[in-house]
């Protein structure tokens, strides 16, 4: 990679985040809506923690953060998805693809502003978080982990947003995903213990690569760190990042070779 | 214009908006589809909190049915204030209000067909549900629950055409819809009141729609009481006067 790609994908990065902070409609999904359904959960569902069963937590807060976290960072996901389709369908994608510079920056610079945006989500959470009573269990270098999980997943479902984007052009296509999200949210241990949850979910969220990235995210918070938790967050990563950003390489190589 | 030319227009207006459904059936879709994915999530996620002492049901399903039901009335008559929005935007709404029809007449078309539409969410709820083993809530409870369910599309209904009216485009669509989802969260949506923690008690225990709530519930989880169903009956048509109230002064004031 070039300095000149890497400057692309810096521009295009932060045009992506300033877009975002310019269209509520963008902005609402990644922070409002999380932020609002993290409050009314922590407190309508808070006696969860009375439940046999459930792992040792100073408070519901703290087991949720990670859930409200990885909540946004998809939705964020599926955002700049949504922006990148609008592009598409505006043509801006096309003069990108005409400059002499690498098509795939054009892509990174996307995902860039997506884990951009990933980063600021979780940096928001954690100080919403320790506001309202929530407590890190290992401190600075634990939240310093959290962000990092959370912005390399900005990166791997940014990817699959771009991937549908880039596949078919069309914003409300990508739109489409918003249920979707929800649908793995709900059978992942984004929001409960996955032994606590009811079955076939909770059969499903113990096998699902969320639940891993979750745990990665909320081990911090709740205790101390294991690398078997760790490993299987990254393992976990690196498996969407790789399916979304090998599924975006296609839809960029067929929109080039079908002329745009 | 007499009474039965009002009601034609009444009639009409609500035709054209169960035209709008037979020609875009996906129209519906996002209204039907959000509260029954949130419904079945939600009792998979949540469902064991009914093993929590002092849970008022062993079933889940059968406590977070109601709030569903309730949730898809809310998007549903939010969606009739988006699609008003619409019609201001591309003009059809300025005909309308050259019309010799009077402005409470075309409210009135645009809520009741809202009140209807909130039944396809609430039938495709019913049927999710009874499979997964809701329990039946018995003629009367049903009839309540159906009953405060298109009151509510009623009521978000009046609230989106507020909007509508007042910021005339259809960008305003998430305020429409948020508004909604938190009036009816934000009650014993998701635990009994006793189990509510933190400041979601103190709300719960003064927003008027966890009286609707109630009502709405009673059936699934027990029996159908008086004492459960008149606060509820109480609520519904105060926050009805009041949204109705506000969406007519916006009508009144809408100039073409």
């Amino acid at each position: 990679m070039t300095a000149t790609d890497l400057r692309v994908i810096a521009a295009l990065g932060a045009r992506s985040v300033k877009q975002t902070f310019r269209r509520p409609q963008l902005m609402a999904p990644i922070i409002i809506f999380p932020s609002i359904l993290l409050a009314i959960q922590t407190a309508g569902a808070g006696r969860a923690v009375d439940l046999p069963g459930f792992p040792p937590v100073d408070n519901f807060l703290s087991f949720m953060l990670a859930g409200a976290m990885i909540q946004s960072t998809m939705l964020a996901g599926n955002s700049g998805g949504i922006a990148l389709a609008v592009d598409i369908e505006m043509g801006f994608t096309d003069r990108l693809l005409a400059a002499p510079i690498s098509r795939f920056a054009i892509v990174l610079g996307r995902l860039a502003g997506t884990a951009a945006l990933a980063g600021l989500a979780a940096v928001w959470f954690i100080v919403v978080g320790l506001i309202f009573g929530a407590s890190i269990q290992e401190g600075v270098p634990g939240a310093l982990l959290m962000i990092f999980f959370v912005v390399l997943s900005g990166v791997a479902f940014g990817g699959i947003g771009a991937s549908v984007a880039l596949r078919t052009g069309r914003a409300s296509v990508v739109q489409g995903l918003f249920p979707l999200v929800f649908v793995i949210l709900f059978l992942s241990s984004a929001f409960f213990p996955d032994n606590l949850m009811l079955e076939p979910a909770a059969t499903v969220a113990e096998y699902n690569p969320l639940s891993f990235i979750v745990e990665g995210i909320r081990d911090p918070v709740i205790s101390s760190v294991t690398w078997s938790v760790f490993g299987k967050a990254m393992a976990s990563l690196a498996l969407v990042g790789a399916i979304g950003i090998g599924l975006s390489a296609l839809a960029l190589r067929r929109r080039l070779r079908m002329g745009g | 214009m007499g009474w039965r030319a009002q009601f034609e227009s009444v009639a009409a207006l609500v035709r054209r908006a169960a035209n709008e459904l037979l020609r875009v059936p996906g129209a519906a879709i996002p209204g039907v589809l959000a509260p029954t994915i949130f419904f079945l999530g939600l009792t998979s996620v949540f469902g064991k909190l009914s093993l929590l002492p002092g849970f008022t049901t062993a079933s889940y399903q059968s406590f977070l049915i109601p709030i569903s039901m309730l949730q898809g009335a809310g998007f549903t008559g939010a969606a009739t204030g988006v699609n008003l929005a619409r019609d201001i935007e591309q003009g059809w709404f300025d005909r309308l209000l050259v019309s010799p029809a009077p402005r409470p007449v075309i409210l009135a078309g645009l809520v009741l067909s809202a009140a209807l539409r909130s039944l396809i969410p609430a039938a495709v709820l019913l049927a999710v549900g009874f499979a997964i083993g809701v329990q039946w809530p018995g003629f009367g409870g049903l009839l309540i629950a159906v009953f405060c369910v298109m009151c509510m599309g009623t009521i978000a209904a009046c609230w989106g055409t507020t909007l509508a009216l007042r910021y005339r485009s259809q960008s305003a669509a998430p305020l429409m819809q948020a508004g909604m989802l938190l009036i009816i969260l934000t009650t014993t949506a998701y635990a009994p009141l006793d189990l509510l923690t933190g400041w979601l008690h103190t709300v719960a225990r003064y927003n008027p729609v966890t009286q609707v709530v109630e009502a709405a519930r009673q059936g699934f989880v027990g029996g159908v009481t008086w004492g459960d169903t008149w606060p509820g009956l109480l609520a519904l048509a105060g926050l009805l006067a009041l949204l109705a109230a506000l969406a007519l002064r916006g009508m009144r004031r809408a100039a073409v």
